[in-house]
């Protein structure tokens, strides 16, 4: 047990930590983290950043060499983004596209998949979104609905996914569609690539709570892709769409946990300044958000070393969803408590767009933390089930 | 960056497993819970003799064998796990540490190599019947007196207070407040003008005494103050964690093998998401308290910069987190866990007594708050 960087670590460290002092300047250090959730400011300047990112093999870290990755462990994907979030620097644009897809294609695609889709991928040159909830399939996922039929060397796809983080601003879809008509469940479905901008592909806003719109309706009608846009078998796409899940829920919170700091210590700093903090309910509230992010933070690096010895995620990792985005939707409510009346107020001007400010935009937005990538109670349902090996309810 | 255990930890965790399986199974728990001194003697001599379990984290300068809170942290969990009565967090982690902190090299060497032995029983005496955890609730007075002191004042609440051989006491000089002018002394069991009486405890599982002090003789152990104490209680602190979570794994295994084994409406109850949701919290927040328990370890054997923020907000969450389990492990065994044969009430004691213990989770995160500058 040692928490301290090997001489290796160290070194790496000091790579990433130089490269941000030398790039994270001018209009790029300017942005500070923003555009995180429900926030698409300064957009352009954001896909200059990541391009940056990208020339320098920032995205792509963990990809074997061989397809212009660095081959980083894991320890020193943490390293990158532990340096990345210390640093401030903007919020990341391939989320969908490096985080979920990338993984998934280096696990069940082909060799052609990989050399068409990564390198673009690290070019910022195509970005992603997610096609899997549909208006009947939320939770119960399997019930997919969009169909997929071959039509000579493409595939023409019909049907409607919903919940579609950045489909507006995407390239290419990753989506999970039935591809045997005649099957239910869990099987015949696959894992089918489709590109967004073709007539047959509408997207349509949806708004949200927040009132801005990241989600969207994605309206498939003879949309087409070529037969081989598919990831793994065809009709065995539960399986690699499941896989996608499992980056969704596993590695991508471990550099979360560094954001959630920052947004506590700032509302640290607010409830000081504003003397919320001499109440001393609002003092056992922070004080309790403060153990919880700490806690999230040792959990990752449980997980993590679970992932170094045995290349698995242990049961620490099957919790890290369910845990973040509780912590982050009472950290969004304490924020209120926090700012008080001020609460009652949001940053727009009168008779203006509804806009938000940092605290309100926490405090709506983690609604939907606990209910995408596989709601609170689905998490539950897989730790009973996959972790504890509780029996299955009867379906 | 390397959170596990290594081979020779774990192989450490086994022995101490298999050592309380068979020494304290359920049956002996019963017994010795029900006896005024809460302990076996026998077993006593046979954990340091066999395992050295009570020299293994005492440096080797004063008969310990040098290992430190991390394999101590394993030992405490193990035997959270097993319900061990004996005074082994008492001697070993409390007075152990306070010895450490405060003692002089001469106190180190006269009094450390009996407690790594065995021999000598020692506990650490510093909460009052005003029932606080921090420096002001200490009253008791240390009067100078000859080349020592006499002490006058009551503690209350001092585990295994009854059977030590050694209190290490904590008083502060007449007329002094807050942290000033605190000290540590050695009593011994016998000594003229102490009166112990034990406490009836909630948790049958971990004795308490009442020590009464009429112009009680004793000598300082060092000069150590405050600082040290306050360093004892977060190592303390740390260490209960590490206990807690031995408790709580096991009730989380017995909630869930009863969710998987009764059937209610034709099917386990564990198949009802009501149950297996419960399960998955106690999951959750179990791991989360280990995570937490175990990085404390390591902070505590680097004696790092992080332990006085770590130890606070360790405590506060592995308290809690061990009492839900405990609670709900009841709750799920329905009306056999609500019964004295069945072990879910002992876990369900212990767990409470070990939140109260040092302070509970309200005011660790009012300790926390203070610590990380809120």
């Amino acid at each position: 047990m040692d928490f301290r960087d090997t001489p290796e670590e160290a070194a790496f460290r000091e790579e990433v930590r130089t490269w941000l002092a030398e790039h994270l300047t001018g209009e790029f250090a300017a942005l500070g983290g923003r555009g995180g959730p429900a926030d698409e400011s300064g957009w352009e300047v954001r896909v200059a950043w990541e391009r940056l990112l990208g020339a320098d093999r920032w995205i792509g870290l963990s990809w074997p060499t061989e397809y212009g990755g660095r081959g980083a462990s894991f320890a020193e994907q943490v390293i990158f983004n532990e340096e990345y979030a210390r640093a401030n620097a903007p919020a990341r644009i391939s989320f969908f596209g490096e985080g979920l897809f990338a993984p998934t294609l280096l696990a069940y695609g082909t060799e052609e998949q990989k050399r068409r889709f990564l390198p673009r991928i690290q070019a910022v040159e195509e970005l992603w979104c997610q096609g899997y909830s549909e208006p009947n399939a939320g939770s119960d996922l399997a019930n997919v609905q969009t169909r997929a039929t071959l039509d000579g060397d493409e595939w023409v796809v019909n049907g409607q996914k919903v919940w579609t983080t950045l489909a507006h601003r995407a390239d290419w879809c990753f989506a999970v569609v039935r591809t045997d008509p005649d099957s239910q469940g869990h099987r015949g479905l696959s894992y089918l690539l489709i590109p967004m901008h073709q007539p047959g592909v509408e997207v349509r806003p949806l708004r949200q709570m927040t009132g801005t719109a990241e989600f969207n309706e994605v309206f498939f009608s003879d949309a087409r892709t070529a037969t081989d846009n598919v990831v793994g078998e065809v009709g065995d796409g539960w399986k690699v769409a499941m896989a996608t899940l499992g980056f969704e829920r596993g590695t991508a919170f471990l550099s979360q946990q560094l954001a959630f700091q920052r947004e506590l210590a700032e509302l640290i700093a607010c409830a000081r300044a504003n003397g919320a903090a001499r109440h001393p309910v609002i003092r056992q509230e922070l004080a309790d958000s403060y153990i919880g992010v700490q806690i999230m933070k040792y959990n990752g690096l449980r997980m993590l070393t679970d992932l170094v010895r045995r290349g698995v995620l242990g049961p620490a990792s099957s919790i890290g969803k369910l845990y973040w985005s509780t912590w982050h939707r009472r950290l969004g409510e304490r924020a209120m408590h926090v700012l008080g009346p001020t609460a009652l107020t949001v940053a727009g001007v009168p008779g203006g767009p509804y806009e938000l400010d940092e605290w309100h935009r926490i405090f709506m937005f983690s609604r939907s933390e606990t209910i995408y990538a596989g709601s609170s109670e689905i998490q539950r349902n897989i730790i009973g089930e996959r972790v504890l090996g509780l029996p299955r309810e009867p379906r | 960056m390397n959170f596990a255990f290594s081979e020779e930890q774990e192989q450490l965790r086994e022995a101490v497993r298999r050592f309380l399986e068979a020494k304290s199974p359920e049956t002996e728990v019963r017994r010795l819970m029900e006896t005024t001194e809460g302990y076996d003697p026998a077993v006593w001599q046979q954990m340091a003799g066999e395992l050295g379990l009570q020299s293994l984290a005492i440096p080797e300068a004063y008969g310990g064998q040098g290992f430190g809170f991390v394999e101590l942290g394993i030992v405490l969990e193990e035997m959270g796990r097993a319900l061990l009565c004996a005074p082994y967090f008492s001697s070993v982690v409390l007075a152990a540490c306070a010895i450490l902190n405060a003692g002089d090299e001469a106190h180190r060497k006269e009094l450390l190599p009996g407690i790594a032995s065995g021999e000598v029983i020692a506990t650490l005496a510093f909460t009052e019947p005003n029932g606080r955890w921090d420096a002001e609730g200490i009253t008791m007075t240390a009067t100078p007196s000859g080349d020592g002191v006499t002490l006058d004042g009551t503690k209350m609440f001092v585990l295994d207070g009854h059977v030590a051989d050694l209190v290490v006491t904590v008083a502060r000089r007449p007329g002094t407040t807050g942290t000033d002018g605190i000290g540590f002394y050695a009593v011994r069991a016998d000594a003229a003008g102490l009166t112990r009486t034990p406490l009836t405890t909630m948790d049958q599982t971990r004795k308490q005494a009442k020590l009464e002090y009429a112009g009680v003789a004793a000598e300082p152990i060092g000069d150590g103050a405050w600082p040290a104490l306050s360093k004892t209680l977060d190592q303390a602190a740390i260490a209960l964690c590490n206990e807690m979570v031995g408790g709580a794994q096991f009730v989380l295994e017995e909630a869930v093998q009863y969710a998987k084994d009764r059937v209610q409406f034709g099917r386990p109850i564990g198949s009802f998401q009501a149950i297996k949701h419960k399960c998955a919290d106690m999951l959750l927040e179990v791991e989360s308290a280990k995570s937490a328990a175990y990085y404390g370890s390591w902070v505590a054997a680097e004696d790092n910069e992080e332990l006085p923020v770590v130890a606070p907000l360790a405590k506060a969450y592995c308290s809690e987190a061990y009492f839900h389990a405990a609670a709900e492990n009841i709750q799920i065994h329905g009306g056999i866990g609500f019964t004295w044969e069945h072990n879910a009430h002992l876990y369900f004691k212990r767990a409470k007594s070990s939140e109260i213990l040092l302070g509970d989770a309200t005011y660790h995160r009012e300790l926390l708050a203070q610590r990380i500058g809120i």
